[in-house]
């Protein structure tokens, strides 16, 4: 029952992956260039909403379908873990034209080469990984 | 119902995706994609190299599930719900792109020289492509989250590590798009 309902919100998010075109590679260049104002409406729209919807969990304590508490957990406080890890992640980003939810959309959707960029993601977690008590966090 | 079949509004998409945080929420998950990228690694073994991916893998199935989910909805948009893939870009955008060489930007979804079959034998291009998602694969975990993780379910909870995190994926995008792109294509 759980599952079916992992399933659908995967299935719902990508479609709205798909037809929003944030899973298309020229909608993050034309973003980047500010050449138009798609992107900044999905994120803003998605933004104002989201900030709405877990503000009123937060403050109504309201509990899950299941009767559950509903945890949002915060972000540990650093600076320089976001800054330098945003940075390279923004660079890959706009190169690969893909963030890890787009990925598997853009899988299904039938593109063959956007394997080589989840098989490469995950050597690039891989490697955080080996490497994570070596980098300033 | 004809509106499906175009390209949706950014308020439908936007309003679709806060849909999905609640839905997670409201089933007592957090939405966060970039997480499934270190569970596979685990899977795939990699808590025999290094601590960060000993941890119990099966906590994190539903994200799984929810990755498959991803999956199939892209085959069903892509399939059932999209009869014109074209991107009705910027007609700047588009000039900048066919000055860097990308032929036909727009009038698909992806452009062909990094995501047609062809990319196979583009050595250069290919490598792009790796290092691409490289990149987003090390920067994610690094910064602990990605676009959902971060621009939508931190700053959502009004998380300043999560601004910071977003400002980095502007600052690393536009680096690459105005000054490494030039180099690059």
């Amino acid at each position: 029952m759980r599952t079916l309902a992992y399933l659908l919100i995967g299935i719902v998010f990508g479609i709205t992956m798909f037809k929003s075109e944030a899973a298309s590679w020229y909608r993050i260049y034309e973003m980047f260039q500010f050449d138009s104002f798609h992107m900044y409406g999905i994120i803003g729209t998605a933004l104002a909403l989201g900030i709405i919807i877990t503000q009123v969990i937060k403050r109504f304590k309201v509990t899950s379908f299941f009767g559950e508490r509903i945890v949002i957990p915060s972000k540990q406080k650093s600076f320089a873990r976001y800054a330098f890890g945003g940075i390279l992640f923004g660079l890959g980003w706009a190169l690969a034209g893909a963030c890890p939810g787009p990925m598997f959309t853009l899988v299904g959707a039938g593109f063959v080469p956007i394997i080589v960029v989840i098989i490469a993601a995950l050597f690039g977690t891989f490697v955080y990984g080996l490497f994570k008590d070596k980098l300033p966090h | 119902m004809e509106w499906i079949y175009e390209p949706w509004p950014w308020y439908v998409s936007g309003a679709m995706i806060a849909l999905v945080l609640f839905l997670l929420l409201m089933v007592g998950k957090n939405f966060g994609m970039s997480s499934n990228l270190r569970t596979m690694c685990t899977i795939c073994g990699a808590g025999n190299k290094a601590d960060f991916f000993k941890f119990d893998w099966k906590s994190q199935r539903w994200n799984l599930v929810v990755v498959v989910g991803a999956i199939i909805g892209g085959f069903i948009a892509h399939e059932f719900l999209t009869i014109d893939a074209t991107v009705a870009l910027n007609p700047k955008t588009v000039e900048n792109l066919h000055t860097l060489g990308f032929e036909n930007a727009g009038a698909t979804y992806m452009p062909n020289e990094l995501f047609g079959l062809s990319v196979f034998s583009d050595v250069k291009n290919l490598l792009l492509l790796v290092i691409g998602g490289f990149l987003v694969g090390f920067g994610a975990r690094y910064a602990g989250g990605c676009t959902s993780g971060h621009a939508i379910s931190g700053m959502s909870n009004l998380q300043l590590p999560s601004l910071i995190a977003v400002v980095g994926f502007f600052v690393g995008g536009l680096l690459m798009i105005h000054v490494l792109f030039p180099l690059l294509f």
